[in-house]
């Protein structure tokens, strides 16, 4: 009973998050929305049972992840209203609603599903953080140092590519000053 | 009592409200959110096979796609940085360099 409130709940408040940040004009707006979001996705993880999982997407998605955007917010102009895409709300619609009936016919369709068998099951008595840790640093090994490297590689480039001419302000200078930077 | 379905359907849910963001944003910023949500709405269906078929393959997956995402952030605001430097708009339209 208590998953079921639990699970209605979290799944209003993330489509009414997610609905706000695809609709909201306000880039701000839509980066807390956005950022609420993630917030009670995570709360699916805890109903579960993936807790490792859970602790992971709040440290990681709402820790670094929103504070990496608020920061790049910072060089972008914010708080001027976002310019729409002018196709008609009627083919995006369309469009969208045809995949997410295409989508649910295929999750939903019991052809594959009855052959599945566990991989890795769950055991008992061993507690989810420590049997995620079992299965990656003995199946996963090679993919986990491979996306240690990712990150690395991510972190550099994007330290090296957002300092570039730092000392440079945007927003003193005037239009024509920085339409000459472009022509250049 | 919730199964396995309620979670997919959410899943392909959140999905499509994110495909609907790409489709109409023409600002790269908001993009770029719309792609977080997609990778959010899959993770939410790895995580709930992982726990309905007692498998943790799919929360392996589930991380893997977190370290995806946030490697994806730094390089493209990075270079979205770099491209409002030099063009001072981060609409798409501005991208287009080919006249067609």
């Amino acid at each position: 009973m208590i998953e079921a409130i639990a699970f209605y709940t979290f799944a209003t408040l993330t489509i009414a998050m997610f609905t706000i940040t695809v609709m909201s004009k306000n880039a701000l707006y839509a980066m807390s929305a956005l950022a609420a979001g993630m917030i009670f996705i995570s709360g699916f993880f805890f109903l579960l049972d993936a807790d490792f999982l859970g602790v992971v997407q709040i440290i990681v998605y709402t820790g670094a992840v929103m504070a990496l955007y608020a920061f790049g917010m910072m060089f972008f102009d914010s708080t001027k209203d976002v310019k729409e895409n002018n196709t008609s709300n009627k083919v995006v619609f369309l469009l969208s609603g045809m995949s997410a009936l295409l989508l649910v016919v295929i999750f939903v369709a019991p052809i594959i599903s009855d052959k599945v068998q566990a991989l890795y099951p769950m055991k008992e008595g061993i507690g989810n953080a420590e049997a995620v840790g079992i299965v990656l640093f003995t199946k996963y090994l090679v993919p986990f140092e491979v996306a240690a490297v990712m990150l690395l590689v991510a972190m550099i480039s994007g330290i090296i590519m957002a300092s570039k001419r730092m000392d440079e302000s945007l927003t003193l200078k005037d239009d024509d000053e920085i339409q000459e930077k472009a022509v250049q | 009592m919730i199964t396995l379905s309620h979670y997919l359907v959410l899943s392909a849910i959140l999905f499509c409200i994110g495909l609907v963001g790409i489709l109409r944003r023409k600002n790269l910023l908001m993009l770029f959110f719309a792609t977080e949500m997609l990778l959010n709405a899959v993770n939410i269906g790895f995580a709930a096979i992982s726990k309905y078929y007692m498998d943790l393959t799919g929360q392996l997956f589930a991380f893997f796609i977190i370290a995806i995402a946030a490697s994806e952030v730094a390089v493209g605001l990075g270079l979205l940085i770099i491209w409002y430097k030099r063009v001072g708009s981060i609409d798409l339209d501005t991208m287009q360099s080919m006249h067609g």
